[in-house]
């Protein structure tokens, strides 16, 4: 595991304009990853993303983190439907154009 | 440029209150926020639409402004009026550093109204980059496929893309490549592609990791006297030397004859050989009868 990799979320909460408690929060609910190195609690930037997705969806829609929660499942489920049906018709196109 | 009703984009009257304006805004904005819509265009331009409308009717000066002259818009007198006033708004506007919009975010009928950019919106979204949304795919290889690395031409969302799969993946392992997924919203980066592969095994052999397992029939002569036996490998074929009274289960490593190891050229896991030793069927009299003298001997 590379360090560099992470980024401290001190940093982040200035970035971003956010309480640490927020971090804390997301955390328990178990919508973030939180990694301690070297006594600083960090977030994987791979994780970046996702994170970026949450604070827009709690700043822009005023959505509190069960709602981030719940609708982060239902987006995973709306994904997965999607990509069957990517695969489905991608099969599907194998046998027409036969 | 066509007379927008944000009224109608809100689906308020124009007797709406501050807060109806808020409300319904917020509800829209949950509906076609581009987070919720990953990779729906018409979403996009909606919340584009609904934003534009908010930031015009929650803002009491552009209110006025936009109930003032805009159902007459078409006519010259209520445009000359409008230009003035976008004129003098553009002064006040031009200190404002509350926002960043672009003026392609906004309408022409916008631009021509408000001057483009204002202060006092209090959503971000509008200017916000939003990475495009990831595609998956699967990909159905055969064991003898991922022995080499080869080149493969796929056709994900229409697009051909053209790449090389390294030997040695694994059943059920994903690949991500990065910048062939969706298209970014904004201007954000494109999503990433990630493909599952699914290793098909029509052989004789057991793929455990790097490392091939195979069973290899010894006839019971060979096994009791020892010998020589020819034994497939991925590859090829390799001649091995049985030592006699090798017994059933006998297991032997030939390292490096194995599957190649993802992404380490040159570099292959192990195969391993499982004797099992066959007992001859259909005896004539004559064996059976040496068999048995051979049986008192023990």
């Amino acid at each position: 595991m590379d360090n560099k990799d992470f980024i401290p979320i001190t940093q982040l909460c200035d970035h971003y304009t956010i309480e640490m408690s927020f971090f804390k929060r997301l955390h328990n609910e178990g919508l973030i990853e939180l990694t301690t190195i070297e006594k600083t609690t960090c977030l994987h930037q791979d994780k970046l993303h996702a994170f970026e997705k949450i604070v827009r969806i709690h700043n822009d829609l005023h959505i509190n983190i069960e709602g981030i929660d719940v609708v982060f499942n239902l987006l995973e489920k709306v994904d997965d439907l999607n990509n069957e049906l990517l695969q489905t018709k991608s099969r599907l196109s194998l046998y027409e154009s036969k | 440029m066509a007379y927008i009703d944000y009224y109608k984009i809100l689906g308020l009257d124009k007797k709406a209150s501050e807060a109806d304006v808020k409300k319904a805004y917020r509800k829209l904005a949950r509906k076609y926020h581009p987070d919720l819509n990953p990779n729906d265009k018409e979403a996009e331009k909606k919340f584009k639409e609904i934003n534009e409308a908010n930031e015009v009717l929650s803002h009491k000066e552009n209110r006025q402004k936009y109930d003032k002259y805009g159902k007459d818009w078409q006519h010259a007198e209520a445009y000359e009026k409008a230009q003035s006033e976008q004129n003098a708004y553009r002064q006040s506007a031009s200190g404002s550093s509350g926002n960043q919009y672009s003026e392609e975010d906004f309408s022409d009928f916008f631009s021509s109204m408000f001057g483009g950019k204002s202060g006092g919106f209090q959503g971000r979204s509008q200017n916000v980059q939003f990475r495009g949304q990831d595609f998956n795919a699967a990909l159905q290889l055969s064991l003898h496929d991922v022995y080499k690395t080869h080149k493969r031409t796929l056709t994900v969302n229409g697009k051909n893309i053209r790449l090389t799969i390294p030997a040695g993946v694994q059943d059920g392992q994903i690949i991500k490549i990065k910048g062939y997924g969706g298209d970014g919203v904004n201007g954000g980066p494109k999503g990433d592609l990630n493909i599952q592969f699914t290793i098909t095994n029509t052989t004789k052999f057991k793929r455990d990791g790097d490392n091939l397992h195979i069973t290899v029939a010894v006839d019971v002569y060979k096994a009791m006297l020892g010998g020589e036996v020819v034994v497939d490998t991925f590859d090829g074929q390799v001649k091995l030397k049985i030592a006699s009274e090798t017994q059933s289960g006998t297991q032997v490593k030939l390292k490096g004859k194995g599957f190649p190891k993802y992404k380490k050229e040159g570099q292959f896991g192990d195969l391993f050989l499982t004797y099992e030793i066959v007992l001859p069927k259909q005896l004539t009299e004559k064996e059976k009868a040496l068999i048995t003298e051979l049986s008192k001997l023990r």
